[in-house]
């Protein structure tokens, strides 16, 4: 099991930055968004740092022929911007809007046993659950084409 | 809430950042959380373990921390139970719909420089900033 091994170790890392730069507080998140208060600018520094390296290492893993644990990369396939992004996207900026919470966080959260972390975790869970069992396989027959794995999704 | 912190906020930034290139270098996956959860919620059975311990090692980190006397501080949520439940559903079914979250669009996306996570980023950035605007200022204020 190397790749759950290195799965687990990026897990890591990936839990560490959210919580060295406060990203796991609902609170710096809300401070971000809110411009029109007393204005945090926390997450913007966030997202330079990982930006600008996962710019660079992604840069470098283009060159390389094949991941070290697996047969090929999967690099995401879309490029059109379609009414699923969208409509998606603004339902997703309300909910995060609403709580300050977006996934990993959320998920990061429930080491602390919060129990609106928890409430919220299970929400997003059964919504996830919905979109992809029912919700995508009826938009998928409606429009008659392939249903899409989740793999292919961007991220 | 803790003090704006430059340094903490670019050097946590460039873990998450170090965290998705490791992932790709090894794993050839992006390490969008949505993506990784929502798969081992619905996806085949052979491709969980990963997943599984993906998240395994998101909720690990702040228990090791904790070993070491820096427990992750609960977050604060003052919203109500029925409006946390509403933006987990929200979350949940947006994320899926769109693709990506905060990490696959906001970051790996980015970082491809893909049309659709700058588009997808920008429009749940600029919503969300129009939701804290309402309930804190309008309705809240």
């Amino acid at each position: 099991m190397p790749i759950a091994l290195a799965a687990f170790a990026c897990g890591l890392v990936f839990g560490f930055g959210l919580m060295i730069s406060g990203m796991t507080q609902p609170a710096k998140v809300l401070g971000f968004l809110d411009i029109f208060g007393r204005w945090d600018p926390t997450l913007a520094f966030v997202m330079v740092g990982a930006l600008a390296v996962t710019f660079a290492g992604y840069t470098l893993a283009r060159r390389r022929p094949a991941p070290v644990l697996a047969a090929s990369h999967l690099w995401p396939t879309r490029t059109h911007i379609d009414r699923p992004l969208v409509a998606g996207s603004v339902l997703f900026g309300v909910g995060w809007g609403l709580v300050g919470l977006c996934p990993g966080p959320a998920i990061e959260n429930l080491a602390t046993l919060s129990p609106r972390v928890i409430g919220f975790v299970v929400a997003m869970a059964v919504a996830m659950v919905a979109h992809d069992l029912w919700y995508a396989p009826r938009e998928a027959r409606r429009r008659n084409e392939m249903v899409a794995p989740a793999i292919a999704a961007d991220g | 809430m803790a003090a704006f912190d430059p340094v903490a906020a670019l050097i946590g930034g460039a873990l998450i950042g170090l965290a998705a290139v490791l992932m790709m270098l090894l794993t050839g996956r992006i390490a969008g959380i949505s993506g990784i959860f929502g798969g081992l919620l619905t996806g085949p059975a052979n491709d969980r373990a990963w997943r599984l311990a993906f998240i395994g090692g998101l909720i690990a980190a702040p228990l090791i921390s904790a070993a070491f006397g820096r427990p992750l501080p609960l977050p604060d949520m003052p919203a109500s139970w029925a409006v946390v439940i509403a933006a987990g559903l929200l979350v949940g079914f947006g994320t899926r719909l769109a693709g990506g979250c905060t990490s696959g669009h906001g970051i790996c996306g980015m970082a491809r420089l893909s049309p659709r996570s700058i588009a997808a980023t920008m429009i749940f950035m600029a919503v969300a900033v129009l939701v804290v605007a309402v309930t804190r200022h309008v309705i809240g204020g």
